[in-house]
């Protein structure tokens, strides 16, 4: 494998993709879509409207009427075509994954893609496997639960695993039978056009369709739509709300993956022996800077109890400022840029109110001046805070290279602190101590608690949030069902009238 | 004693979205992606709930937060800011190029005295 990879080389401009070709957007008008690794222009696509979304809709209602009825093996050999023509041009999506988001290659090979490739392979997987049910309720009534999809589904994109996220939702919904419109984030358009163009002939026309634009031009009237039987978003807690408004108006079920602050807790027993153990534990403090920090479940406050914290934070900041920042195509590059210009000033600006509310800064906290072409990217530099848990830089989310550090005594206050949080999505607990491992996860009010790892995603393994970081489980079989409705026959066997008439 | 203000450049895209969409609100967002972000809408695009906070007026748009999050931001005095950069979500100001951002310092011990308890749900 090469150490530097290319920069990928895009199309001028992309349709939107409605009934199985690239189509241009009704009215004509097109945006451009800049990379964050050095801001220049990549590609463009729609600035689409209500006009582009209702053709979708109809394709995707016309597709419908066949699919629904499509066998489970025709819907998992689909997902597994699809599966081994991205494996086969894993690294070429990967850099334009990396030109599009500004995230490091190494993530895009060994996280985003891999883990694209394997989602849809589970989905095409578990349909085959699973089945319905039957209940005997007495001698002559039978009860048969048959899955039938919900219809046509909308899915809302977020920027910071363009294709991951798009994978996550795209292949349990086909699974399921359902036809499918998604609107990718309009900052990071470009990775799933590409991926388009390679399966795109693999799917029957109108049962996946991919509309861009912008969320009030595009995103809102999918969403608001009478004819989408479901909406599914990730994103921040007042679109969600606005989602479940619109939704509301049609009685459609969503789903809603919303964000968090996420607590990483660090037990004394970790410091109990200088091993590979302690390296990896380290490691999953530093974790932080995955995706330069843009990812719902960045563990982005981490809590030490105080007998260890000199020694392992110590080992934390040395770790993390050997964090690599450069080209984005360089395989030994470890961070990236933050995706667009916005999302970098945000991030400065916390840091700013970091250092105001008293914060001590152990590492980074400024931006990162690489050179060259990178000086007109948006890069920071890893940066830890110091300071405790009603600071606003650790209650509110980041969405950057930061992370925010505070002691405990006891595990009654990791606890404490732990849940003193609006969110519930993700978690991690670092102890050599089996009881621990068990009982603390247990008590974090968190959908996903990483015992002795962090940053982990693979499918079979449910993700999803507590309190206000949504509802509903993703990356797992069981969100198939958020994708269907469950068909009742309730059967007699019984020739006789019951007499009431 | 306001809670929350506005730069000229956020008066001047507030006005440029007006011409568009007429009277605009804000509710100011939490978690993943652009959450953190200040959201605008045309007004009543977002139904305002009983366990909102009415944070005040900028320029005339009220400017309302969930009241849990608000919680961990009473003590912070809010400025409506813009920049550049392609934001994701139903915000107006979107298709632009141009995203509001909320800029924040803490109140001071005097003007934390000061403050009014700010009211709850709809006040426009």
């Amino acid at each position: 494998m090469s150490d530097v990879f290319n920069r990928p080389q895009l199309k001028d401009s992309y349709g939107n993709y409605i009934n199985g070709e690239f189509k241009a957007p009704v009215d004509g008008h097109y945006f451009d879509v800049t990379t964050p690794i050095d801001g220049s222009v990549i590609t463009k696509v729609p600035r689409s409207n209500k006009n582009d979304v209702d053709a979708a809709l109809d394709a995707a209602h016309a597709a419908y009427t066949t699919w629904k009825n499509s066998s489970v093996t025709e819907r998992s050999n689909m997902l597994l075509k699809i599966a081994d023509i991205v494996e086969e041009n894993h690294h070429m999506i990967a850099a334009v994954e990396t030109l599009d988001n500004g995230k490091s290659i190494r993530e895009t090979v060994f996280a985003d893609i891999a883990l694209v490739i394997d989602h849809f392979r589970y989905f095409a997987g578990v349909i085959r496997a699973e089945e319905g049910s039957v209940s005997e309720l007495d001698a002559t009534t039978v009860s048969m639960n048959i899955k039938e999809p919900i219809g046509v589904v909308a899915q809302i994109i977020p920027w910071n695993f363009p294709l991951l996220m798009a994978a996550w939702k795209i292949a349990p919904a086909l699974a399921a039978g359902n036809c499918v419109i998604v609107k990718p984030a309009e900052q990071t358009p470009a990775s799933i056009c590409v991926f388009m163009e390679l399966v795109g002939h693999l799917i029957p026309p109108g049962v996946l369709n991919v509309i861009h634009g912008f969320g009030p031009e595009a995103g809102k009237p999918l969403a608001q739509s009478p004819r989408v039987h479901k909406v599914a978003f990730t994103g921040e807690t007042t679109t969600g709300r606005l989602i479940m408004q619109y939704a509301s108006e049609n009685l459609n079920p969503v789903t809603m993956e919303l964000g968090g602050k996420s607590p990483n807790i660090f037990f004394p027993s970790v410091m109990d022996a200088d091993d590979e153990y302690l390296n990896k534990a380290v490691e999953g403090a530093v974790m932080f800077a995955l995706n330069q920090g843009e990812v719902c479940t960045c563990p982005s406050r981490i809590l030490v109890h105080e007998d260890i914290y000199d020694a392992f934070m110590a080992k934390v900041v040395e770790r993390t400022n050997a964090i690599k920042m450069g080209s984005p195509f360089d395989m030994s590059t470890m961070m990236g840029a933050q995706a667009s210009e916005d999302q970098f000033n945000k991030i400065m600006s916390y840091i700013e109110i970091g250092k105001e509310e008293g914060a001590e800064v152990l590492c980074g906290g400024s931006a990162a001046n690489l050179g060259g072409d990178l000086d007109s990217g948006y890069y920071i530099q890893p940066t830890i805070l110091k300071g405790h848990n009603k600071m606003r830089v650790f209650q509110e989310e980041i969405f950057g290279p930061v992370t925010c550090v505070t002691t405990f005594k006891t595990t009654e206050e990791a606890l404490e602190i732990a849940n003193d949080t609006l969110y519930g999505l993700g978690a991690g607990v670092w102890t050599r101590d089996a009881h621990e491992a068990y009982q603390v996860p247990r008590s974090i009010e968190a959908g996903r608690v990483w015992v002795n790892c962090y940053h982990a995603y693979p499918a079979h393994a449910p993700f999803g949030g507590y309190k206000q970081s949504g509802f509903g489980r993703e990356t797992h079989l069981m969100m198939l069902n958020h994708y269907r409705q469950n068909k009742n026959l309730l059967v007699s066997y019984d020739k006789n009238a019951l007499g009431f008439f | 004693m306001t809670r929350v203000e506005f730069t000229a450049e956020a008066k001047v895209l507030m006005d440029e979205l007006r011409s568009f969409h007429g009277p605009i609100m804000f509710h100011q967002s939490g978690g993943c992606c652009d959450g953190s972000a200040p959201m605008c809408f045309a007004l009543d695009e977002f139904k305002v709930g009983a366990n909102d906070v009415f944070l005040g007026n900028v320029d005339g748009a009220p400017f309302y937060m969930s009241a849990s999050q608000f919680e961990y931001w009473k003590h912070t005095h809010l400025t409506l800011h813009v920049t550049p950069g392609r934001g994701a979500s139903f915000s107006l100001e979107i298709p632009t190029g141009k995203r509001f951002l909320i800029k924040s310092r803490l109140f001071s011990h005097e003007e934390i005295l000061e403050l009014q308890p700010p009211l709850m749900g709809k006040q426009h």
